[in-house]
């Protein structure tokens, strides 16, 4: 059984069927990317492997568990952290409590202290302004704050919803490289993007979603050079 | 001397208002609706003590106790029953208009129980007051208290809020539930939590509002909860400072224009102000820009 799978997922949407059985799944270490176009399904996958959203039909197991029916807010503490599009910081709250809520299933004051030290470490800039108001941010800063916030959880795998957008190339790069670093570190991530080959370029393998249904899947590679994909989401 | 006596007098309602307002503007900033049925709640609070200690001649302290358990019983009770059921649904409308019925509910339930006669409300505070330059000025016992437990509510609200867990979840859930979730916060919990608080805080605020006002009816929360609503929006709903000192300047006001202007004219001069308020500053004294999400 692998870390992370999916069977036959279904979620609708009020009357619209977001999601119609798709199936995949994730292996611990690994990155894997969904991509696909607006409105075909990344984002609706992500929440309901998080819980915020219930299928119609379909099974999640996750290290063994069944966690299809998981209210949203238990996936955290078994290990699944989600930096949410359009990065959902709390505005109005300071940088540092920002990573306090990161870490609110996690009671162990001194597991706190190493694990923020260890977030500071990958992002200095959070450290900077640990006291000004998360809203001042810029959008890679908010971003950053996102990840630090999720990775504040201890978490085994990270869903990623959209990082790059709305940020310069220059964050996008180094939004990327962060992410590949954390995954070097020993945690699984399962990226949704719509800059296609950005995805590729770092994911082990993908998945492609097209509304609602997984039309192709294969070697992130691969996939960079397989003419359909070519054609459809890198623009060449 | 006598204005400052006014004052004081003025200071001491608006405690109460901006208790009440407190519950308004924490059950609104977390779970985004108006609980309409506030002011009953406080009409239940004095019911009770008035039962345990008038009828029963039970302990003063007892009595406010036995209302601020069975206050926010009813608070988590009513959540549950009758808002969370609606908390997905369509519009905001229905369990808005589900929150009046409540009011309609509990005031009527009040009328079948204790009929629609007045009762005569013995005060919680049996200490006669402070006098200062000889006698002339002379300070109620319930009005030192009242403006004293207002400010205690509001350093411990404040303190649990900034310095607890639950109070950062409450300030997070408050901007972004789904957010919130995915932090790990019960949103359920979290909301219930606030109900508690508030209906607790309606209770004290009844206890403190029938001994300053002792004529029990089934609709004496009305008014007063509009007032204190008010006194929410005019600091800015969802703001905690903001009710406080929205309740304060909403008392004030109203003591004295009933005392120097006129009393027929008391209520409309507050809501004048306040209409005032709105249409310069929109989100009220202390409140915040909703930004619209894309």
């Amino acid at each position: 059984m692998s870390f992370l799978n999916v069977e036959n997922l279904s979620v609708n949407y009020g009357v619209i069927n977001a999601l119609k059985g798709i199936s995949f799944h994730v292996d611990k270490g690994e990155i894997v990317a969904l991509i696909g176009a607006n409105g075909a399904g990344k984002t609706t996958t992500l929440h309901t492997l998080s819980g915020l959203l219930k299928p119609e039909s379909g099974t999640i197991t996750y290290k063994d568990k069944n966690i299809t029916h998981l209210p949203g807010h238990k996936t955290v503490a078994l290990g699944m952290a989600q930096v949410p599009e359009g990065r959902r910081v709390f505005a109005d709250m300071t940088v540092l409590q920002n990573l306090k809520m990161g870490a609110y299933t996690r009671n162990d004051a001194d597991e706190f202290q190493s694990t923020l030290e260890m977030v500071y470490k990958r992002f200095p800039r959070l450290e900077e302004r640990k006291d000004q108001v998360a809203g001042t941010l810029s959008g890679g800063e908010q971003q950053m704050l996102a990840m630090g916030r999720a990775l504040m959880s201890h978490p085994d795998i990270i869903l990623m919803d959209e990082p790059s957008m709305g940020l310069s190339p220059i964050f996008v790069n180094e939004i990327f490289s962060i992410i590949e670093d954390v995954n070097k570190d020993g945690v699984t991530v399962l990226l949704v993007e719509q800059n296609a080959k950005k995805a590729l370029t770092i994911a082990d393998r993908a998945y492609v979603l097209e509304t609602g249904s997984i039309v192709k899947e294969g070697n992130a590679a691969d996939l960079l050079n397989d003419e359909s994909i070519k054609k459809a989401y890198l623009g060449e | 001397m006598s204005f400052l006596i006014y004052l004081i007098n003025g200071l001491s309602l608006g405690s109460i208002y901006a208790i009440i307002a407190l519950g308004y503007t924490m059950v609104y900033g977390i779970a985004k609706m108006l609980n309409f049925a506030h002011g009953d709640f406080i009409m239940v609070g004095c019911y009770v003590i008035f039962t345990i200690c008038s009828t029963l001649s039970g302990n003063t302290l007892v009595g406010i106790l036995a209302a601020i358990v069975l206050c926010t019983l009813l608070g988590i009770t009513t959540e549950k029953v009758a808002y969370k059921p609606l908390r997905g649904a369509a519009s905001p409308l229905a369990v808005l208009i589900t929150a009046i019925g409540v009011s309609y509910f509990l005031e009527n339930l009040a009328l079948l129980i204790f009929g629609a006669d007045i009762k005569s409300f013995s005060s919680v505070v049996s200490w006669s007051g402070l006098s200062f330059a000889g006698g002339e000025l002379k300070i109620q016992g319930v009005t030192i208290v009242t403006i004293l437990s207002s400010i205690v509510i509001l350093i411990v609200l404040q303190l649990f809020i900034h310095k607890t867990k639950e109070g950062q979840a409450m300030l997070a859930v408050a901007e972004d539930k789904g957010a919130a979730m995915l932090m790990g916060i019960n949103v359920n919990k979290t909301i219930t939590l606030t109900f508690a608080i508030g209906s607790a805080l309606a209770a004290v605020a009844g206890a403190l509002l029938c001994s300053a006002y002792p004529s029990l009816s089934p609709y004496l929360g009305a008014m007063p909860g509009i007032k204190a609503f008010v006194a929410a929006v005019f600091g800015g709903i969802g703001s905690i400072p903001g009710a406080m000192i929205g309740g304060l300047v909403l008392g004030i006001v109203e003591i004295l224009s009933r005392t120097y202007i006129s009393s027929q004219l008391a209520d409309a001069i507050v809501f004048g102000i306040l209409i005032v308020v709105l249409l310069v500053k929109p989100t009220g004294l202390l409140g915040k820009v909703i930004q619209e999400k894309v």
